[in-house]
């Protein structure tokens, strides 16, 4: 515990104090290798955009640990209700990089395709990680929903709902914690206070002297960790989720970390984010954070991490490759997926935008009939 | 005058409210010292204070909920929502309270004030940043919905939108933002709700449209002249309350009618005017009347070009009523 009632384990020397996760040294290697491939996937979709390939996409980087030790207290069987901010849960859990390039292209390939704004990705497999949706908080009081359907099959798993500082002021958030709390559902709602909502700051975003203390009026458990120490996350996921697994209900944790970056590729930070404070955080980076950890464990060097980065670097450039070969979606993607079964008046302007795309010779019309 | 694009139209109109009346509040998410994440608000809170241009949590219903707090007692509140897509937690503070507010309380209660949101396609949006929800709110009596499609009218209604006495949506084409520039008047000047306004005269075809079809519609028009077609465009500006019989006249004008919008067909406003023409100048017309819209599917992201109307779509209907 820190002075501020936060909980963190990595010591500033790299050792640990008695809230140890426990950990096996390999899981603790996935972390590593899964904040940088994360890091690696911001890089890459930076230069993309820039470059014009993609449209957008959001920066992660400060946020590694917190996105990374939470996945790592799930199983697979376990439901992620996540926010666009979180390739480090997906990629955790054994998503591939080259699905979630597929959704950063919008091409043919792309699970939700090509619809969906770049870094909305849904996936069923390895995890079930829920599609996700622009207007925010909408998802909190959902994870509630499928956290009902476990409890009524008596199920041993939990649903993880994550969202940000912001997320908290929607009406999703209130519903969902009430409900929650009420039912007693298997939920981790998890609360990455990146201390902004674009340019936000957290002190207009709440009156509270925390987050996490929001959960003692809805009647749960609330925790606030710092987020940029990979295993106090893990530690105090682990046990809402040891907790919600036995029946013991949800907590709501506020992991308290930094946005290193713009809230998208569209955003300029520096407009607004005072440079002191930028550096301050630059100086409690969640990477190097956990190196100092695993160094004193002897699990790793200067060259480990010029290893993996590289090894990083090259996995997600070649998965950007792969999209960015894979074409566009066809024109009956458009009309697909309303309903189960296609309606008459729907396929009726499928049909014309078909006959119109092929009368003006577009390529996207290919030559067959409209196949819906 | 100075040429102006849409967006610092917009950005114009309410420095002038603003100075002209201490009572007028900008407020929203990231409207404050970013200055919104289009720029529409960039500078006020430099100029005016974090006392009338600020940042609110981030909550819909809790930004609409408080504007007509204010706008009871005796401030004129001009609020942004982020995206029209991000609309729908405030829906039942529009729909519910807003609008019905002066006639539950028999006119004791009034909430004037505007409701600023971008609105449309064209920026590779997807779902969830790309909608026309203008057909939600249309039916919604109490409500006014006023959506420019030029940086004159963008002002002009803007600062007639402020000085209204009932609440106003106003919808901005956010794909016309910094594709459209003209000339704009310096200070206050009004453009009247509920008047549409001709965009190009013609004899031939009368194509309807509003916000971000406005440039496409002419666009078409021109191909269409090229082919001996001369259409009169109409460029609808304020949707509710309509102007019925600028919608007739029009419509009489030439007897032939296209109907242009990016929002779904079905239930869309494009149904409204045809039933208005139907009911009342159903023998004028030699043609019937064609509809060239966005589909009945959400909004794609990558193909958004298929689903957004566009010249090719609104000539074909252009020639279709014309060769009838
Ligand atoms: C209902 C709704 N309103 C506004 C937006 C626009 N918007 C997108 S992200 C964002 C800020 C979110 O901040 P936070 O919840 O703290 O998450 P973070 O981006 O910091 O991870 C806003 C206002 C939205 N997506 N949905
Ligand atoms: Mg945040």
């Amino acid at each position: 515990m820190s002075a501020q009632g936060m909980l963190s384990v990595i010591e500033p020397d790299g050792g640990i104090n008695g809230h140890d996760p426990k950990m096996s040294n390999e899981a603790l290697l996935h972390c590593y290798r899964t904040m940088l491939r994360v890091r690696a996937f911001d890089d890459v979709c930076l230069k993309l955009q820039r470059a014009g390939r993609i449209g957008f996409s959001i920066p992660n980087k400060g946020v590694e640990a917190t996105q990374v030790g939470a996945a790592s207290a799930l199983e697979k069987t376990d439901w992620i209700f996540p926010s666009y901010r979180d390739f480090g849960m997906a990629l955790y859990h054994g998503i591939s990089p080259v699905d979630m390039m597929h959704n950063m292209y919008g091409n043919a390939a792309d699970s939700a395709k090509g619809r969906q704004m770049p870094v909305h990705f849904s996936f069923t497999e390895p995890i079930k990680f829920f599609s996700i949706s622009s207007p925010i908080g909408t998802h909190i009081i959902q994870a509630v929903g499928a956290a009902y359907a476990i409890q009524r099959r008596k199920e041993p798993h939990v649903v993880l709902a994550s969202f940000g500082d912001g997320g908290t002021s929607s009406l999703g958030f209130h519903s969902g914690l009430n409900f929650a709390a009420v039912w007693k559902s298997p939920v981790v709602f998890l609360c990455q206070n990146n201390q902004w909502a674009i340019s936000c700051p957290s002190s207009q975003q709440t009156a509270s002297e925390s987050y996490a203390i929001k959960a003692k009026a809805y009647g749960m458990p609330g925790v606030k960790v710092d987020g940029n120490d990979l295993l106090a996350v893990r530690r105090a996921v682990g046990e809402a989720v040891e907790r919600a697994r036995k029946g013991g209900g949800p907590t709501l944790i506020e992991a308290f970390t930094f946005r290193m970056g713009g809230h998208s590729t569209s955003d300029d930070p520096t407009r607004y984010v005072p440079k002191e404070l930028l550096l301050e955080w630059e100086r409690k980076d969640p990477v190097a954070n956990f190196e100092r950890f695993l160094a004193k464990k002897k699990l790793w060097d200067p060259a480990a991490r010029e290893k993996i980065a590289a090894e990083s670097f090259a996995e997600i450039d070649a998965a950007a490759k792969v999209a960015e070969a894979t074409p566009r979606p066809g024109i009956e993607t458009i009309f697909s997926d309303v309903y189960r079964d296609v309606p008459q008046h729907i396929r009726r302007q499928g049909q014309a935008a078909f006959d119109l795309a092929r009368r003006k010779g577009d390529a996207a019309a290919g030559d067959g009939a409209f196949p819906l | 005058m100075a040429n102006l694009t849409l967006i610092q139209a917009v950005n114009d109109g309410l420095k002038t409210a603003m100075r002209a009346d201490p009572s007028v509040l900008v407020f929203g998410e990231d409207v404050g010292p970013k200055g919104g994440v289009f720029l529409a608000t960039e500078g006020l809170t430099k100029e005016f204070g974090a006392g009338r241009c600020f940042d609110t949590p981030l909550s819909e219903d809790g930004i609409v909920g408080a504007a007509i707090g204010m706008a009871v007692n005796g401030l004129r509140p001009v609020c942004e929502i982020q995206f029209q897509d991000f609309i729908f937690p405030a829906f039942d503070q529009i729909v519910s309270e807003a609008a019905k507010l002066r006639y539950r309380s028999g006119g004791q209660y009034t909430a004037p004030m505007v409701i600023r949101t971008p609105y449309g396609g064209g920026i590779r949006g997807g779902l969830y940043h790309s909608q026309s929800g203008e057909a939600y709110f249309c039916h919604t009596p109490g409500l006014k919905v006023v959506i420019p499609s030029t940086p004159y009218d963008a002002k002009g209604l803007l600062l007639a939108s402020i000085a209204d006495p009932d609440p106003v949506l106003f919808l901005e084409p956010k794909a016309l933002y910094r594709t459209v520039k003209g000339e704009v008047p310096e200070g206050q000047y009004t453009v009247d709700l509920s008047t549409l306004r001709t965009a190009r005269e013609g004899k031939s075809v009368t194509v309807f449209c509003y916000g971000a079809m406005v440039p496409v519609c002419l666009k078409a028009a021109d191909q269409a002249a090229e082919k001996g077609i001369e259409c009169l465009v109409v460029d609808l500006r304020t949707l509710l309350p309509l102007d019925e019989e600028g919608v007739l006249e029009a419509a009489k004008q030439t007897g032939r009618v296209v109907v242009v919008h990016e929002a779904p067909r079905f239930c869309g406003f494009g149904g409204e005017i045809s039933a208005i023409i139907a009911e009342n100048a159903i023998e004028y017309m030699e043609a019937p009347i064609a509809r060239v819209t966005g589909f009945d599917t959400p909004f794609p992201n990558t193909l958004e070009h298929h689903y957004m109307p566009d010249d090719r779509r609104v000539l074909d209907a252009i020639e279709h009523v014309w060769n009838y």
